[in-house]
């Protein structure tokens, strides 16, 4: 039996950062902001089906990219972990705090002691009574924990949907024109300039003013009309300019 | 830091495909949380019902487009009234509502469970259970309560929901062993039910409006409470009225108090001139 070759510790985790990462920028992007109503998430997925984004708990979405299955049975733990959490004590209980601390740490024990790391980047965001308290968080493949203020985009080439998303973004901006400013900057991903239709979009809104859960996917007829409306009202900003 | 949280992961059960159902989850992991969950005996002999006030009367009846649930606010235990401002209906999701009658400490947890198990499912299914799983459900978690309805802890549920596929209410009931019937148009469970149905009966209409058929609601509760001692009526001095919730095809909503207060008022008054309430016609 021959022994194996010694790989220095810093070398191992270096390689499964950058293992991860490839794998992670294989797909698309994924945003999450606030807008004057809330919290928007928009994620460029073509399935109708198979989630990118889901609702956790009452006032706290989730938001992913990466491999589906991984980030799928993250999701489950969060859903499972918030409702038994919920039904134990109380549902206002259950904090976007306590998910993604789960979720970093889960992320973090299978970085440094799984063979292969997970491939995803997650987002956990939690609408509060005000903007002031709403609350988003970024979690990485290696377990790091990222508290963002305002936006966030998670995906392979998030730095630079970052920067785009940056420019146009206003956090008391009304919903249409927050979807705009997200598909814009997941359009124009890798610097390319793509149309994204409302085929492609998956999106959904913690909505602060809604009653129990804030939860609400828009999809179809409701979603075309958003993203017309984000459309006209850009188009007439730069036409006053 | 977190409970069942252990060297970094949480358990298997947490991660697995497994289960969509909140209550089966629950007892692999935490199964002390679950109502009915015994750790000693079966305890002494002898009744056991004085620990635990009963909830009494609800009503339920559709109207086109829509159902109303109703219940008084009354717990009693034994001849003492225990609580005078009780809620005892339960939204359980944004198409359907539960109330309970009968044992009152059995019937919150069996409510609150089952809202999490409909919502459970939903989240991870990505879709909400058509209304005969709803209710064949409920009928399963009835069924898991037989023991403790065996020693007195009996409780009653009543189930409306707004289908969405035939767009119509529909109304369901339950007995102690987890027995389903649906019932048609109109029903009622709890110690004034007979005399809620029976004022019901004469009261609906197959037309009848939201309005009116809160009105209808309201004079079912009052003819309860006027016979039977363990229902609550309108309470003008301490202002309790009874609850009232409405699903359409917008969802559920529970209408606001001064609303109610005002119906309740006018039914009151109404009886004020005629004790007995509204004549039906007899041709």
């Amino acid at each position: 039996m021959s022994m194996p070759f010694y790989v220095a510790p810093e070398q191992q985790m270096k390689d499964k950062a950058d293992y991860a990462r490839k794998g992670i920028a294989r797909g698309r992007s994924a945003v999450v902001l606030q807008y004057e109503g809330g919290i928007l998430l928009v994620a460029d997925n073509m399935s109708r089906t198979l989630h990118k984004i889901s609702e956790l708990y009452d006032r706290i979405g989730f938001a992913a990219v990466g491999r589906y299955p991984e980030f799928e049975n993250l999701r489950l733990m969060g859903v499972r972990f918030a409702d038994v959490r919920g039904y134990q004590f109380d549902r206002r209980d259950v904090s976007g705090r306590q998910l993604a601390n789960i979720y970093a740490q889960t992320l973090g024990t299978v970085f440094s002691e799984s063979l292969k790391p997970w491939e995803v980047e997650i987002v956990v965001a939690e609408v509060g009574d005000t903007a002031a308290e709403d609350e988003i968080y970024r979690i990485t493949f290696d377990g790091s924990i990222v508290d963002e203020q305002g936006f966030v985009a998670v995906g392979g080439s998030s730095e630079h949907v970052s920067s785009q998303l940056k420019d146009r973004f206003a956090a008391d901006a009304p919903l249409s024109a927050a979807l705009n400013a997200a598909t814009h900057a997941l359009a124009h991903e890798n610097g390319e300039e793509r149309e994204l239709e409302a085929g492609n979009l998956e999106v959904a809104v913690l909505e602060r003013s809604r009653e129990h859960r804030k939860f609400r996917r828009i999809h179809g007829d409701r979603l075309s009309a958003l993203i017309e409306e984000g459309k006209r009202s850009t188009a007439g900003d730069e036409a006053d300019e | 830091m977190f409970e069942g949280f252990e060297g970094g992961r949480m358990s298997a059960a947490f991660m697995s495909a497994g289960t969509s159902s909140f209550t089966e989850f629950l007892r692999e992991v935490k199964p002390e949380l679950l109502p009915g969950h015994h750790t000693g005996s079966a305890g002494a002999p002898g009744s056991a019902e004085h620990l635990t006030p009963d909830a009494t009367t609800i009503v339920a009846l559709t109207f086109p487009g829509g159902v109303l649930l109703a219940g008084d606010r009354r717990a009693t235990q034994g001849n003492v009234i225990a609580n005078r401002d009780m809620d005892k209906l339960y939204r359980t999701d944004e198409f359907s509502a539960v109330a309970i009658a009968g044992s009152a400490g059995i019937g919150i947890e069996l409510a609150k469970l089952y809202q999490v198990e409909l919502e459970h499912y939903e989240k991870l299914e990505g879709r909400s259970l058509s209304l005969e799983g709803k209710a064949n459900k409920l009928a399963q978690m009835v069924r898991g309560n037989l023991g403790m309805a065996m020693q007195g802890f009996v409780v009653v549920p009543l189930l409306v929901g707004f289908d969405e596929n035939t767009r119509q209410g529909r109304v369901f009931s339950y007995d102690a062993v987890g027995g389903r019937y649906e019932e048609q148009r109109y029903y009622s469970v709890g110690s004034g039910s007979v005399y809620a149905k029976g004022s019901i009966k004469k009261l609906y209409r197959d037309d009848l409006d939201e309005t009116t058929a809160i009105r209808v609601a309201l004079e079912s509760l009052y003819d309860a409470a006027d016979d039977d001692s363990a229902t609550g009526g309108p309470d003008l001095h301490r202002r309790i009225f009874p609850l009232v919730d409405v699903i359409t095809e917008d969802g559920h909503r529970r209408i606001g108090a001064d609303e109610v207060a005002r119906l309740a008022t006018e039914v009151v008054e109404g009886r004020a001139a005629d004790p007995d309430g509204p004549k039906a016609r007899l041709s």
